[in-house]
């Protein structure tokens, strides 16, 4: 009988194959988490609305302009200095929050600013009120955007770190992992009714 | 003197029998988290700005994409152009292409609807505007601007 045994399959050239495969899914892999600066747009108001009268010093102007320069309150100002500019307008604290539902908020007792007269009143009052040009860049845009949540944030995680010795960052995150916690939660309301955002996107200037 | 003589033995092949099984096991990480795009970018693809706030998008099928840059086909001229799904498109479709989402989507899930802008950085703020002043105009208010996370921002 000439029967021969089966001579092995040579399996020497499998991992060319599949570093081949590899390399093709290598290079075609996008690992892009989508991540943005969320914003929250305003409803359209009414036809008949009547804007509510806000005073001059509890609104934190910045225009900039179709050249990407920037003027806050009127003088012009690098961005680098955005951030702690927009913080002292937010924590001033100089006089008495915003009335709500009949209750008073009162002065800001958690602030640590100047208390100056000329500045915002409460934190749930200051509006930052940002204006461009319809040829602003986009990227100076963010870039502004990104400066004033970051006056936020950290106000925030330092009213955080004072109140429960934790992040604000922290607090969310651990909110995220166990939303039934009330205790949690309720934390998590109070910094952000401490420290509201509220930055509104003017019409633009063309 | 012969105890050091040993040591002088060849050294064996390394077994290689076990690679083919490695490189599959990488090339299954990577057959997993690959995903293909599923739109075809008209426009160029956009340079995203550089944020250091920034929160990632939740819920991917809720989530519409509307892209904003200049158009591949320089036919089309060189302005911002917008996309929505693959066709370029002017402001004033986007109320169509948001009520079109939604209609794909439950009831239920329509509130948590946010659309994601994705704009080049040399884009101009008043393309974005009009697309904003379109989206409150039908109700889809929560926006992401999509940035790439940083730990600083470079100038």
């Amino acid at each position: 009988m000439a029967r021969r045994e089966t001579p092995e399959i040579n399996a020497g050239s499998m991992a060319d194959i599949a570093f081949l495969l590899l390399i093709f899914f290598l290079v075609t892999t996008t690992m892009d988490v989508d991540s943005g600066i969320s914003k929250k747009l305003s409803e359209k108001p009414p036809a008949d609305y009547v804007p509510p009268i806000i005073k001059e010093k509890n609104i934190f102007e910045v225009n900039i302009n179709r050249n990407n320069e920037m003027l806050v309150e009127g003088e012009t100002m690098k961005l680098e200095e955005l951030k702690e500019a927009a913080k002292a307008f937010i924590d001033n604290g100089g006089g008495e929050g915003k009335v709500e539902d009949g209750v008073s908020t009162g002065p800001c007792d958690y602030c640590k600013g100047a208390r100056s007269a000329s500045s915002s009143d409460h934190p749930n009052k200051a509006i930052i009120s940002v204006q461009s040009d319809r040829l602003t860049e986009y990227g100076m845009y963010i870039k502004v955007q990104n400066e004033l949540l970051k006056a936020y944030t950290e106000l925030r995680n330092r009213l955080a770190m004072d109140k429960y010795r934790v992040s604000f960052e922290q607090l969310e995150e651990d909110f995220k992992n166990d939303r039934t916690n009330e205790e949690l939660k309720k934390k998590v309301e109070f910094i952000r009714t401490s420290y509201p955002q509220i930055i509104s996107d003017a019409e633009p200037t063309s | 003197m012969s105890k050091f003589g040993k040591k002088k033995k060849e050294m064996p092949a390394v077994n290689t029998a076990s690679l083919p099984d490695i490189v599959f096991m990488l090339l299954f990480f990577f057959m997993v988290t690959t995903t293909m795009r599923e739109t075809d970018l008209k426009i160029e693809n956009p340079r995203l700005p550089n944020a250091t706030e920034v929160k990632k998008l939740e819920h991917k099928s809720l989530v519409s994409t509307i892209y904003v840059g200049k158009a591949k086909d320089k036919r089309l001229g060189s302005g911002d152009k917008i996309q929505l799904n693959d066709k370029i498109a002017t402001p004033d479709d986007v109320t169509a292409f948001i009520l079109n989402e939604r209609s794909q989507k439950s009831e239920a899930e329509v509130p948590f609807m946010t659309t994601s802008i994705k704009a080049d950085i040399k884009s101009s703020v008043g393309t974005i505007t009009d697309i904003k002043l379109k989206l409150r105009d039908v109700g889809a208010l929560k926006l992401s601007l999509s940035s790439r996370k940083s730990s600083e921002i470079q100038e």
